[in-house]
């Protein structure tokens, strides 16, 4: 048959109008939430209102707001990686390491961020080409990066770094307490915002954490898909381990440690289904953010560290809950929509 | 029939809001008799069987069994009263070994609630018996072939004593020869004073496996009669409600250049030395039993499995192996044999399916928007009469017709050179089946090259312009369109090599009824 220009469109684009598709969903119920804390905190909480407040937010969630980007990537792909918060700590060792022998600081912050790249290439390489599970390996590497990034310093900290690296966390777009390193965050978030919904590479990892077998039959390359999200995991944990150095001028094997759980949790509470194929970026800043001022409200009236684990977790799993609650809708309905077309 | 109905509908009705999915639907099972069921997608049929195994609640009508009314809250109650049902794709737990999977659930215990394995096993043993297969009782379902599973599920409701065995399309899956050893089973439950029910798009197998048939159009009761006095074309009308000229309209093609030169391809254990090339204007048939060969060669062709040695050549110059992007570049398109896991991404909008072959076209300024997507969905959505409100509607929301519609949109998106397809009509309606038929014959008119795999005789004899026939991984026979006879066809199906086709007939009988024991 030939191809028919069409003059008039036969289907809606659309089920449902524009106000239905983009406020009723998990990603924008987070936002909500997430204005309700702040507005909540600003009203309830004592000196909660002031610019520090979000100086201090943004700087402490810097490395997760950075990490969540690609982990949302490899999430949806249908994997996970679990030792993003050791890269970060290997990264930071380095660092240091590369400092403490006389080289530039530049030359070690490079080696930070190569580290990362090179230890998710490890971890796309074994998930895709030998076929092992995400789960698996980065368990592995998470012990193994942790490993190196203490062995490396030994009992040693490495501080004392030159003050024109160390202060760069440190500046704030004046006035406004954001930090300076937020207009790059956002240059950032811009380019995941287009690999994953602008580009044919983001409509691929969605097909291949919702059915990988007909992505490849749509000559979507699974294998290298997935190993970039790795590989992007590892190098914005590179960069996260060299922020960490500079913000606190120290480079130690610890850094970093459960950052990864901060994360995950994190983007699932934003919309990020663990099983892959669903989620978004947007959605998963709002998931950092939530997380990150809850903590930074409930810390300031004095709340202790252990009873805000225990809220933030129950938030996620009533996130989550509510999440799982709202698909079982949607599925019965969907169920009768398809008997309408098909009562077969 | 003198004998009472195990089990009766009568004038049964469900709606779901505003949506009747059966308005009236009637059957009467009968102890010792095997009834068709038969009707187009969306007639009602599996809603019908989804009432009967307790899955919904009818909204009006009566439900009889063994003469008493029943209702049904679940398909628990619907088993314990004696009805199983044997669906086409069954599930197992595939590390479970096939006693433990027969027993699931209700598991013999001894005094101390310790589960009785010997029990388990004898009565399996027995029951594999009875039904004459050899299946191990101690091997993890998994790998099983789709027939084997079956006779599992067979030897569950047989060991709950079910009086009432409906079958939901078993044989849309199964080769020839597990059509036939289902069958032998069939029957023999049938003697046993069981009532079955089957349901089939294949009328050849209605023919000879059952007694009475039902049909059934756009949820309401049509007919039943005695299958000695009704013929496939009064059944095919009585199904669509109207005259069916023919179901295979093929129109003559003049045959081009040639598009696909396929040579000395191998992979070991799967198919060996596969030559065959497809011309422009040309539909070619890769007819063979299932398991042959066949999917794997058109998979490797396309670059999604591997092969050793040999060469693919489209258009003269050669494809790389195991990249389908490159396959895809070339233009080939690939419809595939399950379009559930490999054509379709169920969860996805129908405008992003459609849109997944020709994505990287509509990306401008490195950017691609839901509405680039939309509007070329549009275009191919309308060209093949996908019935849906809206092009972000899930594809899993369609029906198996109109997801297979998706899947040629997408493919035919692309404007293929070689489009090979797998299947093309399998579980999809009569009516659907010939405007997919009707489709491919027009495309293969206007020069594309169609490579056609099938597993249904009259639609490789009807469609194909020439048949590549294969047996256990190589090809057994080159057959044109006169030389293409269900005998011809069959034989090469079943020997390895082909001697003159003189005495051929005879030994094609014998053939069969050895392998189908």
């Amino acid at each position: 048959m030939s191809e028919r220009v069409l003059d008039k469109t036969y289907y809606a684009d659309y089920a449902k109008p524009l106000w239905r598709r983009t406020l009723i969903n998990r990603e924008s119920a987070i936002v909500v939430l997430l204005f309700a804390v702040i507005i909540t905190a600003c009203t309830t909480v004592p000196n909660f209102a002031e610019t520090i407040t979000i100086y201090h937010i943004l700087q402490n969630y810097f490395t997760a707001l950075m990490l969540a980007l690609p982990m949302c990537l490899v999430m949806i792909t249908g994997d996970i990686d679990i030792s993003v918060g050791s890269m970060v700590g290997l990264s930071c060792s380095l660092t240091g390491v590369v400092y403490n022998a006389g080289g530039p600081l530049e030359v070690g912050m490079l080696c930070g961020i190569a580290v990362g790249l090179l230890g998710g290439l490890v971890n796309g390489l074994l998930v895709t080409r030998i076929g092992l599970p995400a789960l698996a390996v980065t368990l592995g590497t998470m012990a193994l990066f942790r490993g190196l990034a203490v062995g490396m310093l030994g009992t040693t900290t490495v501080t004392k770094f030159p003050e024109n690296w160390t202060m760069i966390p440190q500046l704030e777009i004046t006035g406004t307490g954001i930090p300076v390193v937020m207009i790059f965050y956002v240059l950032l978030a811009g380019v995941f915002v287009w690999l994953l919904h602008f580009t044919t590479f983001g409509r691929g990892i969605y097909a291949i954490g919702l059915n990988a077998q007909a992505a490849t039959f749509s000559g979507v390359n699974s294998g290298r898909t997935r190993t970039i999200a790795f590989v992007l995991a590892g190098g914005l944990a590179g960069l996260g381990g060299v922020y960490w150095t500079l913000l606190r001028g120290v480079a130690r094997g610890d850094t970093g440690d459960g950052l990864e759980l901060q994360v995950i949790a994190a983007i699932v509470l934003g919309g990020v289904s663990v099983f892959g194929g669903v989620g978004t970026i947007w959605g998963s800043i709002a998931g950092v953010l939530l997380i990150g001022t809850l903590a930074n409200a409930l810390q300031v009236v004095g709340i202790t560290a252990d009873i805000i684990k225990i809220i933030t977790g129950g938030l996620l799993i009533a996130a989550v809950l509510a999440g799982s609650l709202i698909t079982w809708i949607n599925n019965r309905r969907a169920k009768l929509d398809r008997l309408s077309t098909d009562g077969d | 029939m003198s004998q009472a109905p195990t089990l009766q509908l009568r004038d049964v009705s469900k709606h779901f809001g505003q949506v009747t999915a059966l308005a009236s639907g009637s059957i009467e099972l009968y102890p010792g008799s095997i009834h068709a069921l038969i009707g187009e997608n969306g007639a009602g049929k599996s809603t019908l069987v989804k009432i009967i195994a307790g899955l919904y609640h009818r909204d009006s009508g009566e439900f009889l069994f063994e003469g008493k009314p029943v209702d049904f809250k679940s398909t628990a109650e619907s088993k314990a009263a004696g009805i199983a049902v044997i669906y086409q794709e069954p599930t197992l737990f595939p590390d479970l070994s096939v006693t433990e999977n027969v027993f699931m659930g209700r598991q013999p215990v001894n005094r101390f609630f310790r589960i009785n394995r010997s029990a388990m096993r004898a009565e399996v043993v027995q029951l594999m018996e009875r039904l004459g297969v050899g299946l191990d009782p101690d091997r993890p379902t998994r790998g099983l072939s789709i027939a084997d599973q079956q006779i599992i599920e067979i030897a569950k409701a047989i060991s709950l004593d079910a009086k009432v065995l409906i079958m939901d399309e078993p044989t849309a899956a199964l080769s020839g020869v597990e059509v036939e050893r289902l069958f032998a089973v069939a029957r023999q439950l049938r003697d046993e004073g069981r009532a079955l029910m089957f349901i089939s798009h294949r009328f050849n197998e209605v023919f000879s496996l059952c007694d009475t048939v039902t049909v059934m159009r756009d949820g309401n009761y049509v007919s039943t009669v005695a299958i000695k006095d009704t013929n496939e074309h009064q059944l095919v009308t009585q199904m669509v409600g109207r005259e069916v000229t023919s179901l295979f309209p093929k129109l003559d093609t003049e045959v081009g250049e040639t598009v696909l030169e396929v040579h000395g391809l191998n992979s070991p254990g799967v198919f060996a030395d596969i030559d065959l090339h497809v011309d422009a204007g040309e539909i070619v048939g890769l007819s063979g039993l299932v398991g042959a060969g066949r999917s794997e060669v058109a998979r490797a062709i396309f670059g999604v499995d591997p092969y050793t040695d040999g060469q693919v050549q489209l258009l003269g110059k050669p494809l790389p192996a195991r990249n389908p992007a490159a396959a895809m570049a070339a233009g080939i398109g690939f419809v595939p044999e399950d379009r559930r896991q490999q054509g379709l991404v169920m969860q996805n909008p129908i405008a992003t399916n459609i849109t997944d072959a020709i994505r990287g076209s509509l990306v401008k300024r490195g950017v691609i928007t839901h509405k680039a997507e939309n509007a070329a969905a549009q275009i191919w959505a309308h060209n093949l009469e996908v019935k849906t409100a809206s092009l972000d509607a899930k594809a899993e929301t369609l029906s198996g017709g109109n997801q297979q519609k998706v899947v040629l949109a997408k493919w035919l998106a692309s404007n293929p050179k070689l489009l090979i397809i797998d299947e093309p009509t399998r579980g999809i309606d009569v009516g659907t089946k010939s405007e997919v038929h009707r489709r491919m014959s027009q495309l293969a008119k206007e020069g594309m090259a169609i490579l056609m795999i099938s597993s249904e005789l009259p639609e490789v004899l009807g469609m194909a312009d020439r048949v590549y026939v294969m047996h256990e991984g190589r090809i057994t026979a080159e057959l044109s369109r006169d030389e293409a006879t269900p005998e011809s066809v069959m034989y090469a199906a079943t020997h390895s090599s082909v001697p003159a086709p003189a005495a051929v007939e005879i030994e094609v009988t014998e053939t069969i009824v050895e392998t189908g024991k």
